[in-house]
């Protein structure tokens, strides 16, 4: 059995010699998600921005208007709060996953 | 004498659509290294056993310059023939007419074939190698599709269906062959995708090339689409030509049998599983220890590698091998692996080919990944799939056996015929080192020297449990054998079940976690 390519692998207090899959190696390690994080759902382009930093939201209030797959995307307010941080400006291109508007 | 000029014209008819797009097309496409694709078909098919139907079909459309183009049977070839003299019905795309785009008359002689298939209880292969819908003949190229799926699924179960990807199969088209049986990809040839990267780029931004969003490789290692990888056609006609000689050709008949060779005695069986539980080996070299030849025709190789799966013969009829591999991810179960063996499964149930289920694992693998991908709905098609089969089930456990890995690896209680155990199996609810953890818990945390209290609780634990005689106490394994007598054991267990019958409860369907 040739060893350079066996790894270690933990199941139930065990200890195994193994090889690793790609998948496994590659995940990414779990980040709680933060309520007040908005995060974009999908790659598009900032079209307005609905709110300033310092407003007070409530759940629900629309933030911005994203266009992606020829709709304009409304992205709502996920908690009450406070807008503390906006990271986009209209015309901006997003990626998925960017954080655009963090509440407290 | 008028007949014989009425021969020389159908001969020069056919020239001309032997030549499909012409040659600076066919060039076009050698200097891709794909062959034509009536090359294809006679390169797959026994030497002059074509028969070709609808070479002379021709589009009607008028819509948009349509009625000036002449298209040589539409681009699409289709016909029957003999794979090793097993009647097979086959099409193949003609990516040299108008990109062996898809309008109304190239499907409907596909459509026609795929009815001739199941009619007459044939495989059916289908070349891919097209750039999609007709544009030109608008819906009735989405028609043309949705006539095809229907099919698809229709004969789905009843007669081999087989999709080969030498091009361009992107859109829609490509759920022909995610609906089909296996699916045939080659290196740099092979692109599937729903949307292709200039979709891509244009409304989401993402960059990527053409073969690291839908290559041979991408869908043979990562995404599961594929079975069989080759790196050029004419590995992958010799992957066909296999696959066939194994398959019945359709769910009233078993595969044709074969004369029985005797595995290679340099697979020593006894001396492949190392024993200590917590060393890897490949449970393939067991595979060939018991078939055929020591032949093993493995299916999905590239993906969820700790599941193994694949046709061998046994006693000269096929058998569908289930094992699990403890070279990779020490053969736990997972998402995909879970996919991979539920899958294969129905398909052998579909077709009448016994089941050989392998088991050595340690159970499923814990994550956050895995519980949030859906491990709970992926494993639970394997219990499906075990529990719905009703051919020959047979069972070896190799080594472990822990927890729910038991119960899914075609144990004794989803209706496996016979489960053999060798002698260094341990069937338990989980390893020594983490059982003792937790039912001696209090003992360990207490005890003067715990790690040797610890030490003392595992070796008592593996001693009463780690063994195949509980789970034999019970009639739950039904015979523990030696390694060196499963090959002879599992003929004659295969011998005996040859004319199995099970009747499921009246139902349309179940309804197996999708």
């Amino acid at each position: 059995m040739e060893n350079k390519e066996l790894d270690k692998l933990i199941i139930d207090d065990t200890l195994y010699t193994t090889r690793l899959s790609a998948r496994y190696k590659g995940k990414k390690p779990y980040a709680p998600v933060d309520p007040g994080a908005v995060m974009s759902f999908i790659p598009g382009t900032i079209v307005t921005i609905l709110v300033s930093e310092g407003a007070s939201v409530n759940a629900g209030d629309e933030l911005i208007v994203l266009e992606a797959m020829k709709m304009k995307n409304m992205v709502k307010s996920p908690v009450t709060g406070k807008i503390s941080k906006i990271n986009v400006k209209s015309g901006d291109r997003v990626t998925k996953g960017m954080l655009l508007i963090e509440i407290r | 004498m008028a007949l014989e000029k009425k021969i020389r014209e159908l001969k020069e008819k056919r020239e001309k659509m032997l030549l499909g797009g012409g040659e600076e097309a066919i060039e076009k496409q050698k200097a891709m290294g794909k062959n034509t694709a009536r090359e294809r078909i006679l390169a797959i098919l026994d030497e002059g056993s074509f028969s070709e139907y609808d070479m002379f079909v021709t589009h009607d459309a008028r819509d948009f310059g349509m009625e000036k183009k002449h298209l040589p049977s539409d681009g699409v070839i289709i016909g029957t023939g003999t794979v090793q003299g097993n009647p097979v019905a086959i099409f193949a795309q003609d990516f040299t007419v108008a990109g062996g785009s898809l309008g109304l008359m190239h499907s409907r002689k596909i459509t026609k074939i795929m009815d001739h298939a199941l009619k007459m209880r044939i495989p059916l292969i289908g070349i891919n190698d097209s750039g999609g819908a007709r544009i030109q003949e608008g819906v009735n190229s989405l028609a043309g599709y949705g006539e095809i799926f229907f099919r698809n699924t229709i004969s789905s179960g009843v007669i081999p269906q087989i999709s080969v990807i030498l091009g361009p199969c992107a859109g829609g088209a490509v759920y022909s062959p995610a609906l089909t049986d296996f699916v045939f990809v080659v290196e740099n040839i092979s692109k599937m995708f729903i949307t292709g990267p200039e979709v891509i780029k244009t409304v989401l931004g993402e960059e990527i090339s053409m073969e690291d969003l839908g290559g041979a490789r991408v869908h043979c290692e990562v995404t599961g689409n594929a079975h069989f990888y080759a790196v050029n056609e004419e590995e992958c006609f010799g992957q066909i030509k296999k696959l066939i000689s194994l398959i019945p050709r359709n769910n009233g008949v078993k595969a044709q049998a074969c004369e029985v060779k005797a595995p290679d005695p340099s697979y020593d069986i006894e001396k492949i599983v190392p024993g200590d539980p917590t060393l890897p080996y490949d449970v393939k070299d067991v595979i060939r220890a018991i078939t055929d030849g020591s032949d093993f025709f493995e299916i999905q190789a590239m993906w969820a590698k700790n599941m193994v799966i694949g046709f061998g013969r046994m006693g000269g009829h096929t058998v569908g091998f289930v094992a699990n591999q403890p070279l990779e991810m020490a053969g736990v179960l997972d998402v995909d692996s879970s996919d991979k063996a539920a899958r294969f499964i129905r398909y052998c149930d579909a077709f009448n080919i016994p089941i050989v289920t392998l088991v050595d694992l340690p159970g499923y693998l814990p994550g956050i990944d895995q519980e949030h991908a859906g491990v709970i709905r992926h494993g639970a098609k394997v219990l499906y799939a075990y529990s719905e089969a009703t051919v020959p089930k047979l069972t070896v456990i190799l080594r472990k056996a822990y927890g729910g890995g038991y119960i899914a690896m075609s144990s004794r209680h989803l209706r496996a015929d016979f489960v053999f155990a060798w002698p260094a199996a341990e069937i338990a609810v989980m390893g020594p080192e983490g059982a003792a953890n937790i039912i001696f818990r209090k003992e360990i945390t207490t005890a003067e020297n715990p790690d040797e209290m610890r030490r003392q609780k595992v070796e008592e634990y593996k001693e009463k449990f780690a063994n195949p005689y509980v789970a034999a106490s019970r009639g739950y394994v039904d015979s523990v054998i030696e390694p060196s007598e499963t090959r002879k054991l599992l003929l004659h267990a295969l011998e005996i079940s040859a004319d199995k019958d099970v009747q499921m409860p009246q139902k349309k369907h179940g309804l197996p976690p999708f």
